[in-house]
């Protein structure tokens, strides 16, 4: 059949590649190999997480945790992967898994909502007519109340966000979950997810003293070498489950030598010393991933080198690009206005002064009204390159102080990077005193 | 695949070839997942006399609206679904809580296929909250290029004359316009909007097509005037045809100054008040502009001589009112200042006082502090200067003389 050496120019196959691999590079969730991948990585903190839960399940204990780590380090990932194994061995078995978030669930109210939803209470609560939160909060807490070790089914919270639920009404729900964790009562464990390291400092002293303290930290130890090309290999590959598996080889290797590629290692180096959140170089690889099509079946170092421009792109500097130059003309006039009083806010006034200073004596140009310029001014506040510095009305316009948004520095590097600028624009930008 | 979606649009869609073609490779084909971020609108229903106008359902928190998400796309089969947001930056006024929830509602809907598209004058820094959300991929539409410029609007000419003409057209209409804007939806009204008066010299017969040279000089000013009238929505565009017309038909020009003054919008300069208001409003002005401890200088008849030194000068130029705006100032100066310009006994009556109150009805004068209506108000003119000048020459004041500016 000669299947080794089948290309991925097979229109057929390159679709079912790009479907994989757009599976493996999802921002949130993770595929098989990736979990493997993880649970090594964070071996002690699963093992910790994992034996919490399991004293729920199997011996009725009560315990509560804290999830601290970045964002896009894996939290959820973790949780998830644990929770599986644990359903997949039969440890789960009657527990219960209860997700909320904290941006979805913006009070006690909803939250309360949730997990009597979540929990199929709904039948029961349909038949008493609740009024109040109060009441089902009483009604819930009831149903945890009349349990006990050996007769309920224990729950497992999962608290996403877990910093946003310390913003409610006096913590009540958290009071309440962390009150029953701790006292003999329906066997709970509270896992709560969360980027804020100070999270411990949000609750109130009585929701603190309920809870156990109990905090994992997720912190990667991962070196570039071999970890993180490691990961990017696993996220680039095809898992031994892919459709064409003669096919699955032939990829993999050319993976390996793609990591080798000193375009690659440098394009992926510079991403690793920015960041470690692997959500950015997953992007990264998306950006790759997205390059191939029928002509280009195969993953080469020019398209991570083509990746990287969208990753890096200065934002100011595109804006500051797209302005035209009566606009970059204010900038200028803004920038040496910054630099002459040191950062003190200033007005419209103040700028127009400085910019007819220039026109008048210096340049060439053609010079704008000055309601033309006050338009192009007002554009410049509606893309934030400029901010009111207070926003106290009844003051006139022109006469309204701002800040500039961007440094001095940065107006002269994206200058020097544009084309098509009248010299002597050019000239007034660098010279100091205008 | 893509490249047929980047063939068609780049018909419609001119110039954007690149980003159509980015868009495409990056949302994928029809099967792969889509990545999940780059109007709450739910696609199943649209509000017409068919359903009654209702819509799909109502909810009222974002837990709610995962919920129906999910559910529309289990009753459709799972489908791709994206939601396009124009003007996202608006979000930030919104609760907190939506543009992170909408940044991951992929993984908030439990693995619905669906994208989030924002679209936004604004970079992705300007969204960045406290504690940060899931970053979307950010993606960079660049402003068109001059030639690009030109290309479209040609695209889209609609006329008889040929493709070269209306090029060349443009062309002159953007040597006027390209510095001062590159906003494409602003140079393509300008250039429809004077494209009859740059034709008329045609169509009566005194230019033929190729006298490029006499053409611009007949549309320059045109050009320049519109700049800034049609440009500052000073005139409306029918307005200014008409003007256009009616200029046309009298042939001199001259007629045009008349006719402006009662065609504009902001004719502020114009503004009827009683004479006693326009004195108010004169002295206003000199409390606003003018330093107190130069007062017994404009308004006394005996004051000290006094000699310019050149560090006054320098100090003057460096701390100007005109530059830094109107400084507060009490009532008592007001009334001081008043009396001492007002050449007839004015006796101060209520109706003078309720002058100046109609003033900050008005809002040519402000009132600050406005806790305390009788017990010491501060006040700040608010008008430029341009306006009070045209003020002070309908009652023979002059004004510049009074100002510690230009005095």
């Amino acid at each position: 059949m000669g299947l080794k050496r089948q290309e991925v120019c097979d229109p057929e196959m390159l679709k079912e590649v790009q479907k994989q691999l757009r599976l493996n590079l999802r921002l949130w969730g993770t595929t098989p190999d990736a979990a493997k991948m993880l649970l090594s990585t964070y071996s002690s903190q699963a093992k910790h997480l994992e034996e919490l839960m399991t004293r729920t399940l199997k011996l009725g204990e009560s315990n509560s945790a804290l999830i601290l780590a970045a964002r896009g380090v894996g939290k959820s990932a973790l949780v998830n992967i644990i929770l599986e194994n644990l359903a997949s061995s039969g440890t789960l078995g009657e527990g219960v898994v209860v997700r909320l978030s904290g941006l979805l669930q913006t009070d006690d109210r909803l939250a309360l909502k949730e997990i009597t939803c979540q929990l199929r209470l709904e039948n029961a609560t349909a038949n008493k007519v609740f009024g109040s939160f109060a009441e089902n909060l009483a009604f819930l807490l009831e149903s945890l109340r009349s349990g006990s070790k050996e007769t309920s089914k224990p729950v497992i919270f999962l608290l996403d966000e877990f910093d946003l639920f310390c913003h409610h009404h006096n913590q009540t729900l958290l009071y309440n979950l962390f009150d029953v964790a701790q006292s003999a009562q329906a066997p709970i464990c509270v896992i709560g997810l969360t980027c804020r390291l100070d999270v411990i400092e949000l609750l109130e002293k009585r929701v603190k003293s309920r809870f156990s303290h109990r905090q994992i930290h997720l912190f990667s130890e991962e070196k570039f070498e071999p970890q993180y090309v490691n990961t990017i290999k696993l996220l680039l590959s095809l898992p031994e489950t892919f459709l064409h598996k003669s096919f699955v080889k032939t990829w993999n290797a050319q993976i390996d030598d793609l990591m080798k590629a000193d375009d690659v290692l440098r394009v992926t180096k510079r991403l690793y010393d920015t960041t470690h959140d692997i959500r950015a170089l997953k992007t990264l690889l998306l950006l790759c991933v997205s390059q191939l099509n029928a002509d280009r079946p195969k993953l080469t170092p020019d398209m991570f080198t083509a990746a990287q421009p969208i990753m890096r792109a200065e934002a100011k500097t595109n804006m500051l690009q797209g302005l035209s130059i009566l606009q970059l003309c204010l900038i200028i006039a803004m920038k040496h206005l910054t630099m002459i009083y040191e950062g003190e806010p200033f007005n419209f006034e103040m700028v127009f002064h400085e910019y007819l200073k220039f026109s008048q004596r210096k340049s060439t140009m053609q010079s704008f009204e000055r309601p033309v310029v006050f338009k192009a001014f007002d554009q410049l506040k509606c893309l934030e390159l400029v901010r009111p510095v207070d926003n106290t009305r009844g003051i006139q316009r022109e006469y309204q102080l701002v800040q500039m948004m961007i440094t001095p520095l940065q107006v002269m590097d994206s200058l020097n990077q544009l084309p098509g600028i009248p010299t002597d624009v050019q000239q007034w930008a660098t010279c100091s005193f205008a | 695949m893509e490249d047929i979606i980047a063939e068609t649009h780049a018909k419609r869609i001119p110039c954007r070839g690149r980003q159509i073609s980015f868009l495409a490779s990056i949302l994928g084909e029809t099967f792969a997942p889509f990545p999940p971020s780059i109007s709450p609108f739910l696609p199943c229903t649209v509000p017409s006399s068919n359903n009654n106008y209702t819509s799909y359902a109502s909810c009222d928190n974002l837990g709610d609206f995962t919920r129906h998400v999910r559910e529309i796309a289990k009753e459709r089969g799972d489908p791709r679904m994206a939601i396009v947001l124009e003007r996202s930056e608006r979000l930030r006024d919104c609760d907190a809580n939506i543009l992170p929830v909408l940044c991951r509602l992929q993984e908030l809907t439990q693995d619905v296929n669906i994208v989030v598209i924002l679209c936004s004058t604004l970079p992705v820094d300007k969204f960045r909250a406290s504690t940060g959300f899931m970053e979307p991929i950010a993606f960079h539409f660049p402003q068109y290029t001059k030639d690009e410029l030109v290309r479209i609007l040609v695209t889209r000419r609609v006329t008889d004359y040929s493709e070269e003409f209306y090029t060349n057209y443009v062309n002159l209409v953007l040597s006027v316009f390209y510095h001062a804007t590159k906003s494409l939806p602003e140079l393509k009204h300008l250039v429809q909007l004077n494209f009859k008066v740059y034709c008329e010299p045609i169509e009566k017969g005194e230019a033929t097509d190729t006298d490029i040279k006499k053409l611009w000089r007949n549309i320059e000013p045109h050009l320049k005037k519109a700049m800034s009238s049609v440009y500052l929505r000073e005139v409306s565009s029918s307005q200014f045809e008409r003007m256009q017309s009616l200029v046309s038909e009298s042939t001199t020009s001259g007629d045009l100054p008349q006719l402006q003054p009662q065609m504009k919008l902001t004719g502020t300069t114009k503004i009827e008040l009683p004479f006693y208001s326009k004195f108010l409003l004169i002295s206003a002005y000199l409390a606003s502009y003018n330093p107190a401890r130069t007062d017994r200088r404009f308004f006394m008849k005996h004051h000290g001589k006094q000699r310019k030194t050149q560090a006054m000068i320098k100090a003057k130029e460096r701390s100007s009112n005109q530059l830094v705006g109107p400084k507060p100032f009490p009532l008592e100066r007001l009334m001081a200042i008043f009396y001492s310009i007002i050449e007839d006994k004015v006796s101060p009556t209520a109706n003078v006082f309720s002058q100046i109150s109609t003033l900050v009805t008005l809002r040519l004068v402000t009132q600050i502090g406005g806790e305390d209506q009788l017990d010491a108000p501060k006040y700040k003119c608010a008008v430029p200067l341009d306006f009070i000048r045209g003020i002070a020459r309908t009652v023979g004041f002059d004004i510049v003389r009074y100002l510690y500016d230009y005095a």
